[in-house]
């Protein structure tokens, strides 16, 4: 404690308090060593700024009297904890409003003590600014250097260091030289320019909001000053644009994909890539409510809600961007973190982590620094990440993820790490040394050239005696797809058609080995299996594919592959009928939930809405049924004028029931 | 009008969505107070109109007579699902605490054998920071226990918009969608949105003194009190705030009665 004698409050005029301006806040974090003055500090500016609520400077002055002391504790304004009083720590981090006469400010107050880190991150990770409390008597410490590191990994550029305690050190100039050094050293070291070092005293209120009269010397800006002088992060609306999928809403017949923009500017009409799964739709409606036609764009921070004129596979975790600036696609990637878990983080484990909407797991890949926030020295021991340390490591996933570094996207380049059910630790990403992948999963290079053959369509065809094409069966399971699709391959070989089924199993065994059943798999199952079709039918075989295929989007595809050789086949048999004869005793499963996203039971089936031929497997036997199908495939490969498209729309109409 | 009210919008519904997504099943308490009404219409501007989880009056019987009036209309013109959950009699809480804080205590037993019956697995309040010490200390998504105990001493780490979704069978969630808020954004946001409000924190002329009294903050009849202000319309309100230093839960006696009343609700389940 000081020798300071007690603070005289002098009352204040009610009506000086201060106009919440309506204008943006600024958010500013209070750190710094334990006992170098943050709480004080904070108590302070409420006070001279006109913030506290009546009768609070007496409740101050009351509480201090019955705990045997006269000296007024400003830190006892944030102390609402009983339990804090008594430690004289703060143990959480506490916000608290105040206004200068510019502006509205927030203040985070973040605790010294070690073992609080995590809450330091907590109140640090939301401001737009900090202040760097130093004991102007002890210089710099270890939670100094510690909380200096971890701003300038959560990436705040501007931050002023206040000198606190000068009147410990008798407001001597030279003792606020020697600290201010100290601190610049520091922080130069790491690469922070503090953009302030003010002296102050926070106890008598020197240089906070009143230059007070005993450092003379000193003629810079008062914090007050300083922090005015802060500006708000301005909105990264000229970055790319990303659009995280936070859900997907259906509202009387409406699909709403929700979500917030995090940079860049979305607008209605826009044509939207949606990564890593990278299908495209064009924006038809920006959705908010009350409703309003004239919303037609969205700006980064607002949530909001659209439609798209293609039903895609869109899921929580996609990341909609624009088509020419998508994010990077990536398994593997460099990150700098800060670990907050009993627990270390350790070679070879594997942890989820989230980055906007977007959830994975990752697999530590190796340790490549672990940095102690003291000297900067690398450690040697580099089998673990211990708690409350820094560390680069290189983490793998399973799969391509949506990344964006850091260094391009503030919001989206850094993640969150899960140990369990707890946060264990946060970082930025980093993709040095590391290349995008997107174009592995999506060639798109200039370099591929499609090969021209030297024979064409037609002269296989003719060597054939029939036209390729190919007849794509589709309906719910149980419909008859497998079944016909064998009888009509028989029957078709019999009459001397060269011809194949593609069928679930055959496919999943080897091509598509490498794909489960996710909405995402499914997708690619059926992009595979159209294009194989399609190379198949050009080699001039009668290709019969036999698949679920519930989705519009993905038959649009298998078509646009085989172009006019696509035959669509809709295998009309309704659930109550499929479910009822249940061949695999699928449905039975999925009923009592052994089987999720079944089709027709909690998955959804979109009709053709314009087949080439609709077959009604539920009132015709199999046998009508194949003579039916048969005999309009052979109209489709007949020889006929090989200039002619071949299809046979009014025959077709024959078909549709 | 308050340009700013749109930043803290778009957090508030950001938030809502995520726990809408992410906590299943979940209730919103409806106090039926400025704050919490509010809140409901950024609910339904997070679902595009709709509500699409029940609303839980926690009901000592002890509401004001306008306030019960007030919520009977919303119901009918915003078509909402609300259950009137009663709270326990006064008689079974703690005989120790004094009578402002027991009958708050009426409330945290009334949500644990809400949470009993229904097995929410989150709730969403509408406190704010600003409002009270204790609260400022809250997190967005922030965890109870089994007994609706809150462990202040050991709160998760919550920072990027990520939160803590997942616990234990037993635990459950509060979530807190309009922390960020002060009394004074409410109040403007209330204006800006023409969102209704109870009578209650409207002036009126008190019939035995002359003054004009407003309930600024509402409670329970035995509990609550009105303070002195001309303020008898939002504009008068906001203009008041812009100007007052009283804190708002000035009529509330509970949280004075000892200089840890509050805490010791807190800690034990109360909003």
């Amino acid at each position: 404690m000081s020798a300071e004698p007690a603070i005289k409050i002098v009352k204040q005029d009610k009506a000086k308090r201060k106009q919440s301006t309506g204008k943006q806040q600024l958010r500013v974090v209070i750190v710094g060593h334990v006992d170098h003055g943050k709480s004080t500090l904070i108590g302070r500016l409420l006070y001279d700024t006109d913030s506290l609520p009546e009768g609070k400077v007496e409740e101050i002055e009351a509480i201090c009297k019955r705990r045997g002391t006269d000296v007024v504790e400003w830190s006892f304004v944030l102390d609402a904890f009983q339990a804090e009083r008594d430690q004289a720590v703060t143990i959480d981090s506490t916000q608290i409003w105040f206004s200068t006469d510019n502006r509205d400010y927030v203040i985070i107050d973040a605790p010294g003590h070690r073992e609080f880190l995590k809450n330091m991150i907590s109140g640090a990770a939301a401001a737009d600014a900090a202040i760097l409390v130093v004991d102007g008597a002890e210089g710099v410490q270890e939670q100094t250097r510690r909380h200096a590191y971890l701003l300038h990994l959560l990436g705040l550029q501007q931050i002023a260091v206040v000198i606190n305690k000068m009147d410990l050190v008798n407001h001597d100039t030279e003792a606020f030289e020697n600290v201010s050094r100290e601190v610049r050293e520091y922080l130069g070291s790491i690469g922070v320019t503090p953009r302030f070092i003010i002296p102050i005293s926070a106890r008598n209120g020197d240089m906070i909001a009143s230059r007070g009269e005993s450092m003379g010397w000193y003629s810079g800006k008062t914090l007050i000053e300083v922090l005015d002088s802060f500006e708000n992060a301005a909105l990264p609306v000229s970055r790319p644009l990303r659009f995280p999928v936070q859900d997907v809403y259906r509202f009387q017949g409406k699909r709403i994909i929700v979500g917030r923009v995090e940079s860049g500017i979305l607008r209605k009409g826009d044509r939207l890539m949606f990564s890593p799964g990278n299908e495209e739709a064009t924006v038809t409606s920006l959705e908010v409510w009350p409703e309003d036609d004239d919303k037609v764009e969205a700006r980064p921070g607002e949530a909001i809600g659209i439609t798209l004129d293609q039903r895609l596979f869109v899921e929580r975790g996609h990341i909609g961007s624009h088509t020419k600036n998508p994010p990077m696609l990536s398994n593997v990637f460099r990150a700098s973190i800060f670990w907050l878990s009993q627990k270390p983080l350790k070679v070879g484990n594997s942890y989820k982590i989230r980055f906007g909407s977007h959830e994975a797991m990752v697999t530590v890949q190796s340790i490549d620094k672990v940095i102690d926030t003291q000297d900067l020295a690398d450690q040697s021991d580099k089998s673990e990440v211990k708690r409350n340390t820094v560390a680069e490591v290189t983490l793998r996933a399973r799969d391509l993820l949506p990344i964006d570094p850091y260094s391009d996207n503030e919001r989206l380049g850094r993640i969150v790490m899960y140990q369990g059910y707890d946060i264990a630790g946060g970082g930025v990403i980093s993709m040095e040394g590391y290349a995008d992948q997107r174009r592995r999963k999506a060639p798109k290079s200039e370099n591929i050239h499609k090969v021209e053959h030297l024979l064409n369509h037609d002269v296989r065809a003719k060597r054939a005696g029939h036209r390729g094409g190919v007849f794509w069966f589709t309906g719910l399971s149980g419909s008859g797809k497998s079944t016909l699709a064998m009888a009509v391959e028989k029957a078709l070989f019999e009459k001397g058609f060269s011809t194949y089924v593609l069928d679930g199993d055959n496919i999943r065994h080897g091509l598509n080995r490498d794909l489960g059943f996710s909405p995402k798999d499914r997708s690619e199952n059926i992009r595979r299996i159209g294009h194989v079709a399609a190379l198949m039918a050009d080699a001039g075989l009668i290709v019969l594919s036999a698949f679920i295929s519930p989705y519009r989007a993905d038959r649009r595809r298998a078509r646009a592959a085989a172009g006019e050789k696509y035959n669509e086949l809709y295998l009309a048999a309704d659930l109550d009928i499929c479910e009822k004869r249940d061949p695999k005793g699928l449905y039975k499963k999925a009923r009592a939930g052994e089987i999720k996203d079944f089709t027709g039971i909690d998955s959804p089936y979109e009709k053709p809405e314009n087949p080439e031929m609709i077959i009604d497997t539920a009132r015709q036997d199999v046998e009508t049924c194949v003579e039916q199908i048969v005999a309009y495939i052979e109209r489709q490969v007949a020889l006929g004028d090989l200039s002619d498209d071949g299809k046979d729309k009014e025959q077709v109409l024959d078909y549709v029931v | 009008m308050y340009k700013y009210l749109d930043e803290l919008e778009a957090k508030s519904i950001y938030i809502i969505r995520e726990a809408y997504n992410r906590v299943d099943p979940m209730c919103m308490l409806w106090s039926i107070g400025k704050d919490s009404t509010a809140l409901l219409w950024l609910v339904r501007k997070a679902f595009l109109g709709r509500v699409p989880f029940p609303l839980v009056l926690l009901d000592t019987g002890m509401e004001m007579q306008e306030v019960y009036d007030f919520r009977d209309n919303l119901i009918k013109e915003w078509d909402l699902n609300c259950i009137n959950h009663m709270c326990p009699p006064e008689e079974d809480m703690d005989q120790t605490l004094p009578p402002a804080t027991r009958s708050a205590m009426r409330k945290t037993e009334g949500l644990k054998s809400l949470l009993r019956e229904h097995n929410f697995k989150g709730v969403i309040a509408g406190i704010r920071r600003d409002e009270q010490g204790l609260r400022a200390k809250e997190r967005v998504f922030s965890p109870r226990t089994i007994d609706g105990n809150w462990d202040f001493k050991d709160q998760p780490p919550e920072f990027w918009d990520q939160y803590k979704t997942e616990f234990p069978e037993g635990a459950h969630l509060r979530i807190h969608p309009i922390l960020h808020w002060t009394e004074l954004d409410i109040w403007r946001y209330t204006q800006r949105e023409n969102i209704p409000c109870c009578e209650l924190y409207f002036a009126r002329k008190d019939k035995k003194t002359g003054k004009m009294m407003r309930y600024r903050s509402l409670g329970e009849k035995n509990i609550t009190f009105p303070v002195e202000s001309p303020a008898s319309n939002i504009e008068e309100i906001i203009h008041e705030l812009e100007t007052t230093n009283t804190s708002e839960r000035a009529g509330r006696s509970m949280d004075k009665e000892t200089e840890d009343s509050f805490e010791r609700l807190r800690a034990a389940g109360y909003m």
